[in-house]
């Protein structure tokens, strides 16, 4: 019967092989496009355009000096603080307009109209408004990203079950039962989605926002490599940025996903 | 015999949507539900019954009339025509939600599942189950906050016969252990008879109670078949 067939497929080895065999495929294309950079680098021969090994030899020397740790633990806290201000005021906002109907009309238009703000025009006014400042980085980091965020969990809050809502009122759940039990469950893809676009999105503004007005952090770091020519610094900081993201991306959001996805079929 | 709900129903209209009349599917419906009794409520697909049922449950409150319980607190529950259990909790987190929390009755759980047939799938998500033991699991969650009142509505719809026949079994065996007030919708008058004491066919438009009937039937007879006919034909007539 059904539930024998699915207990197979849960077994802890089924998993493990599956994600074994993903793990095999990403190193594999890693590899291969090490390799392409490797030989484009042989054939144009430039200083502007370093082999891997040169990068590598950058990240050592940048890291030997405790450079590399400074900067870009500058720029995760940056991203962590934006990223947590704009999910949090993002969703509250996504799930009013969600709900109420006469908020959305209204404010419909305001959304629209912050989503199509150039990054740059917000950056700049915010420095100009609150000065070099860290808040007036956050902020703007912050406004750019809040409008996506609120208008995926918009669409989540516009999807809620009546019928779940209505069980909630019959088992008097109660508002907290029903927020966490009813509600955020229904939101979690939309909150995943809004996760995932976000943390890339956050940390490439977060970049501009530092090239533009501090003075530490990866994007002040590539700003001063920038007026050296020091490619394989620019790219040192980059590769060691990426994989910062993707330790994030592997280490804390899939996990999370997984764990909210448990119970689908 | 003490009343534990009193429906006096004016009427219901569906309001008007897009240029169509505002439509009445209830009229004047006056009727008192007995503590103990198990009141199934009959008639054709769409004549109203889940409507009268959502008023009571307070679910729908546009309505004209009154709907009064004695006394005013007290524990309703009500089994959906879908099982409607939350797909990202377990079964056994499933029934245990419609406890208040730290209910002792929550350690009742695990002999409530076993009863009602979900022996070891207290782990399992809703979704790996079929949709008969999702039923289950949604029987489990009406009885184990022991209802004065409980509200269902076609709860064994789309079922092949067999596994609603169970489930029927199901339900009386839970009712006689744990005896409450049924109001049942139904539009199956086998299972109408099989299960109810008192029958209230409803019908016309707008909808009103056409008829009143006590079902003649001792417990021991509703397993037998052909009394179920016999009595079937009483009620509903040869048909």
């Amino acid at each position: 019967m059904a539930l024998e067939s699915n207990k197979a497929l849960l077994k802890p080895g089924f998993v493990d092989l599956a994600r074994r065999s993903r793990l095999v495929w990403s190193l594999g294309s890693l590899l291969a496009l090490l390799g392409v950079w490797q030989i484009a680098a042989l054939v144009i021969a430039s200083r502007v355009f370093p082999s891997p090994l040169v990068v590598l030899e950058a990240v050592h020397i940048e890291f030997e000096s405790g450079q590399l740790l400074l900067h870009v633990g500058a720029t995760l806290a940056r991203v962590v603080v934006s990223f947590v201000l704009a999910m949090l005021i993002g969703s509250a906002i996504g799930l009013a307009l969600g709900r109420l109907k006469v908020a959305d009309r209204f404010f419909d238009s305001w959304l629209i109209f912050f989503l199509n703000l150039p990054a740059l025009v917000i950056i700049i006014l915010c420095y100009v408004w609150f000065g070099l400042t860290e808040v007036a980085a956050i902020t703007a980091v912050a406004i750019n990203k809040i409008p996506n965020v609120a208008v995926t969990v918009r669409e989540g809050a516009r999807s809620l079950s009546r019928d779940l809502s209505e069980m909630a009122v019959m088992y008097r759940f109660g508002w907290w039962r029903t927020l966490r039990h009813v509600t955020l469950p229904q939101l979690a893809p939309f909150f995943a989605a809004a996760a995932r676009s976000g943390l890339s999105l956050v940390w490439k503004i977060v970049l501009v926002v530092e090239l533009l007005g501090r003075s530490n952090g990866v994007g002040h770091q590539l700003h001063v490599a920038f007026q050296l020519f020091d490619v394989p610094m620019i790219l040192a900081y980059a590769v060691a940025f990426i994989v910062v993201v993707q330790i994030i991306e592997v280490g804390i959001l899939q996990p999370l996903e997984a764990r909210a996805n448990r119970w689908r079929r | 015999m003490t009343t534990v709900v009193k429906v006096n129903l004016g009427g219901k209209t569906w309001p008007a949507v897009a240029g169509r009349a505002p439509q009445p599917v209830l009229g004047p419906i006056d009727l008192a539900v007995q503590a103990g009794s198990f009141v199934i409520l009959t008639g054709p697909s769409g004549c109203g019954k889940s409507t009268l049922l959502n008023i009571i449950a307070g679910l729908d409150r546009d309505y004209a009339g009154r709907v009064v319980f004695d006394p005013p607190e007290q524990a309703v529950t009500y089994i959906f025509q879908s099982p409607r259990l939350l797909p990202w909790r377990t079964v056994f987190e499933n029934v245990a939600l419609a406890l208040p929390d730290g209910d002792p009755r929550v350690a009742s759980i695990p002999d409530l599942l076993t009863r009602v047939g979900l022996d070891g799938a207290a782990d399992v998500y809703p979704e790996r189950l079929s949709l008969g033991m999702q039923r289950r699991v949604a029987l489990a969650r009406g009885f184990v906050g022991e209802p004065d009142l409980l509200l269902m509505d076609e709860p064994f719809v789309s079922l092949d016969d067999p596994t609603a026949r169970d489930l029927r079994a199901l339900l009386i065996d839970l009712w006689s252990r744990r005896p409450t007030t049924v109001l049942f919708v139904t539009h199956d008058r086998t299972e109408a008879v099989t299960l109810g004491t008192r029958i209230l066919r409803m019908g016309g438009t707008p909808a009103t109670v056409l008829e009143d009937a006590q079902v003649g039937l001792a417990p021991s007879d509703r397993a037998d078949r052909n009394l179920v006919r016999n009595e079937q034909q009483r009620i509903f007539g040869a048909t």
